[in-house]
């Protein structure tokens, strides 16, 4: 086991791992947060992402070893106490999910695309999200709840919630 | 760390008929919901499963010594510690839980570990040496029933005939094919998962993503040898099922190991676990030959159809009877000539996947009836309403349809629809092949086709099918509130939120807790078959209605709606639990296929617009759009979700999906190698949802789930045929079934 510090939702952690320990299993068991799913293993459907010094991330495919000292943000850092983030809040109006195991990298995706693009073409949506898959919707709503979210969040101030639709 | 997902209680309101928000969506949105992957208990340990790597062989020896010797392992189990009846089944029990001296499939599990951490539990695993005779497999489904039997009954484990009408028929007419659908994959994201809990009382809990409960929890309780009351399972979070929890996976593995280790015991699968742990959709192989008149009105349909049940029986009796009684649509048709088999082989075997028998037989007979319009000069639409069934047709099997079947109104909806205009950008997302600059337009046609499909909901042939529900009203905290209990599982689909809008709408109780499903109650029956809604919906709503009855009681004649039932309740406690059965069916005939076998039907229409690199063999479908009838749409939004979701399973088998097995091996078990539909792939819908209520049925529901998923493939598939001009006869279309090479 070798010893290791990541910055996890902003709380610094030291946590010791195996060298072949890939960053997904070290959120998920040794952090304890396991809102980062593991669906397929081989960076395929996206149900792991995470943001990983700023930027998404399978994290499946990165070994947790290599993210020392980094800084990583899971879907729990998302709400901010009992507000949702606009898109959490636009993938619940709009029945964005079924299942819900794709969520963490929907989620965390389409927040990273409104907040380079805050108003983002369908074009756009469909290709900040081709990296993750959905077993359940068929996808139409999901497109529809980022386009509802980017609304909302050129709309909405942090001090006005949304209004449930 | 919880073991279950938090009680359910919605903030929002809304009963039937409106679209409330899922109750477990603030969890899931939050990452918080516990999905089965999720469980954790203190001292647990980690069990994985020894896997045959061929597809048949004999076990000659077992030798577990340096696996025991590994430090970190606690147990190392063979079928020699299955404590009670090793063989289960849905349907026959046939199934090892662990292999005894025969491998009947590449995966077939063999022993099992149980260790303090999965990478030990791997290494041991490496270590149990199994010395295997290998066998030649069976692997073609047309010839299986009389090759090598692989059970001591023969390789065929159902044959079902239908005869209706004339048996030599002539037409002016004739039109014949031989069609192949490829083995196709449930691939929920959540692979398989639980935890086994050993208990003071010498039996077990089983936290698990399961699909039916109380049937897990009877061969579990068979294969342990423990009476039903020792073994007690409560549903974890599911990430999607869509047939393939049906059958157990690691259930009774995961039970075997804490029982045996007296420490709790978590499970769970990678995703190429997941491609070996659970059964597939039946490939088929399917022989029709329809006769019609000059004027398209079908004469007789005769049809061979195979389907490749694999290494156990699983439901295949039950799909062969699908696609037995549905076997020429919805379609009236006099004459029909129909034997339905289905076969062991060596393959991985095959049980429920959403539309289960149905949709391999709806490639086969719509493209029969796109054949048939192409012979006759007819419209593919036309042809099809010239035969379209309505309420009152009779179905091959002689059972009348007594609802709605507006089969002719779903397809000219559809056909009505406006055109999507040819794209005139060149942006390459637009493009067949995509962004990987194939074309730029040059070599692309487009091809539009249409499909309508049939779906028996609920459970067929005499079974008896119920669900148990249980509503409880009390005043906590001066506030009425109302909770109701089931053991049907929650999947994804909705079931929490349906029930909510029952109780609401019921009682008039806005606050509604859905407590955990588990097997402390009765039967909620399977989630499949387009059923809970329909039978689990109708169990809260008869439940609900005996509190009613309770609450008049207690209120001494004065009408309800006039009563504080806050102060009539006070201290009190109402709560009730029925059981409910839908009305029952009979079995089929088994010389004719003849009888009243099904519930209900369900119907959805399809039309596909595709754009096709007639060089390159690749297809970009542009639109895909649907019509559905669905009785009653409790929930409008949740409707459309199961429309969406369905017809892009439907695009998935079209295009792209399919287990491909070499001998008896499968060649692509990952998300790397079996690709299912990205966003980039599925394309806009277009729904039109019709609400015919089924006098039949509570509040006149129809099964959503599974129509759209029969009509979208052949859809699409016709679209590509009138894109280029191909036969097209198997599924999944490849580029190379278009370019030829």
């Amino acid at each position: 086991m070798t010893g290791m510090r990541l910055t996890v939702n902003g709380v610094d952690r030291e946590i010791d791992v195996d060298p072949s320990t890939l960053l997904v299993h070290a959120i998920r068991e040794q952090v304890g947060l396991t809102g980062t799913h593991v669906g397929c293993l081989t960076g395929d459907c996206g149900a792991c992402t995470v943001v990983l010094d700023g930027r998404t991330a399978k994290s499946c495919s990165v070994l947790a070893l290599s993210a020392d000292g980094s800084a990583v943000e899971t879907v729990e850092s998302l709400a901010d106490g009992d507000e949702l983030h606009p898109v959490q809040r636009a993938f619940w109006d709009g029945f964005a999910f079924q299942c819900g195991f794709c969520l963490p990298g929907m989620l965390l995706t389409a927040k990273e695309l409104l907040d380079s693009t805050p108003e983002p073409d369908d074009a756009q949506i469909l290709a900040a999200i081709n990296g993750n898959l959905c077993r359940c919707t068929g996808y139409n709503t999901i497109v529809s709840a980022v386009r509802q979210a980017s609304g909302c969040a050129r709309t909405c101030a942090k001090e006005t919630p949304c209004q449930e639709s | 760390m919880s073991l279950t997902p938090a009680e359910l209680t919605s903030s929002v309101t809304g009963g039937i008929g409106t679209s409330p928000q899922r109750p477990d969506g603030n969890l899931k949105v939050r990452g918080e919901f516990a999905y089965a992957s999720d469980l954790w208990h203190e001292d647990m340990i980690w069990g994985s499963t020894l896997r045959s790597p061929h597809p048949y062989a004999r076990i000659v020896s077992i030798d577990l010594t340096e696996a025991l010797e590994v430090p970190g392992v606690y147990a190392v189990l063979t079928h020699e510690d299955v404590p009670g009846a090793n063989l289960y089944g849905l349907e026959h029990k046939d199934q090892p839980v662990l292999a005894v001296d025969v491998v009947r499939y590449q995966g077939e599990a063999v022993a099992l570990v149980g260790a303090d951490h999965p990478e030990t539990a791997t290494r041991a695993m490496k270590r149990i040496k199994v010395e295997y005779e290998v066998l030649e497999p069976v692997v073609d489904m047309e010839t299986a029933a009389d090759d090598t039997p692989l059970h001591p009954g023969g390789n065929l484990v159902r044959h079902v005939p239908i005869r209706r009408g004339g048996q030599a028929p002539t037409a002016d007419v004739v039109v014949t094919g031989r069609y192949e659908v490829g083995m196709q994959d449930q691939a929920f994201l959540g692979p398989e998962s639980g935890l086994a809990v050993p208990a003071e009382d010498g039996g077990v809990d089983l936290y698990i993503a399961t699909q039916w409960l109380h049937v897990d929890q009877g061969q579990v309780a068979s294969a342990l040898g423990m009476p039903l009351d020792k073994v007690r399972l409560t549903l974890s979070g599911v990430g999607g099922a869509f047939g393939g929890r049906e059958d157990l996976s690691m259930q009774v593995h995961a039970c075997m190991l804490a029982l045996h280790t007296r420490k709790p015991v978590k499970m769970v699968y990678n995703r190429e676990e997941s491609f070996y742990g659970h059964v597939h959709r039946h490939p088929a192989v399917l022989h029709y030959e329809h006769g019609a008149t000059n004027d398209g009105k079908l004469v007789y349909v005769k049809a061979r159809i195979f389907l490749d049940g694999g290494a156990y029986a699983s439901s295949t009796g039950a799909v062969v009877a699908n696609a037995a009684t549905l076997g020429v649509g919805p379609y009236e048709v006099d004459n029909v000539t129909i034997d339905c088999y289905g076969v062991y082989t060596n393959n991985p075997p095959c049980g429920a996947m959403r539309g289960f028998g149905a949709v391999q037989a709806g490639f086969a007979y719509e493209s029969q009836m796109d054949k048939l319009a192409d012979a006759l000069g007819m419209d593919p639409v036309d042809v099809r309403i010239a035969n379209a069934m309505t309420e009152g047709s009779v179905m091959p099997t002689g059972q009348v349809v007594d609802s709605a079947a507006p089969v002719a109104q779903l397809l000219k909806l559809v056909k009505d629809k406006p055109l999507p205009p040819v794209s005139t950008t060149l942006d390459l997302r637009s493009m067949p092949g995509g962004v990987s600059n194939t074309t730029h337009g040059e070599g692309v046609v487009r091809g539009i086709g249409y499909a309508v499909g049939i779906k028996n909901v609920c459970f067929s042939e005499g079974y008896d099918d119920y669900s148990t529900a249980r509503v409880r009203v009390q005043v906590i905290n001066g506030e009425l509130v109302a909770l109701a209990h089931t053991a049907a599982c929650e999947v994804g689909q909705g079931l929490v939120t349906i029930m909510q809008q029952i109780v609401r709408t019921e009682l008039g109780v806005q606050r509604v807790t859905i407590l955990p499903m588990d097997t402390s109650i009765g039967n909620g029956g399977s989630t499949s078959a387009s059923r809970q809604t329909y039978v689990t919906g109708g169990a809260v709503k008869a439940a609900c209605a005996a509190v009613r009855d309770k609450l008049a009681k207690l209120a001494g004649g004065r009408d309800l709606s006039e009563v504080d039932l806050v102060e009539l309740l006070g201290d009190d406690v109402v709560d009730e639990t029925v059981e409910w059965r839908h009305r029952a069916t009979e079995p089929l005939d088994p010389e004719t296929g003849q009888g009243n076998a099904h519930v209900q039907y369900g119907f959805a229409a399809h039309r596909a617009v595709v754009d096709v690199d007639v060089e390159l063999g690749l297809v970009k479908v542009v639109e895909l759009d649907c019509a559905q009838d669905v009785g009653n749409a409790l929930n409008p939004q949740a409707v459309l979700g199961q429309i969406q979701g369905g017809s892009a399973q439907g695009l998935g088998l079209a295009v792209m999906e399919e287990i491909q097995t070499s001998g008896g091996k499968v060649r692509n078990p990952s998300f790397t190698d079996y690709l299912i539909p990205t966003v980039l792939d599925m394309p806009p819908m277009s729904i039109d949802v019709l609400e015919l209520a089924d006098p039949n049925a509570p509040y006149g529901v129809r099964g959503v789930g599974e129509p759209p998923t029969i009509s979208s493939t052949p859809a699409i598939v016709a679209a590509i045929r009138a894109a280029t001009g191909l036969a097209l006869t198997r599924v999944p279309v490849r580029p190379e079934h278009i370019t030829g090479t």
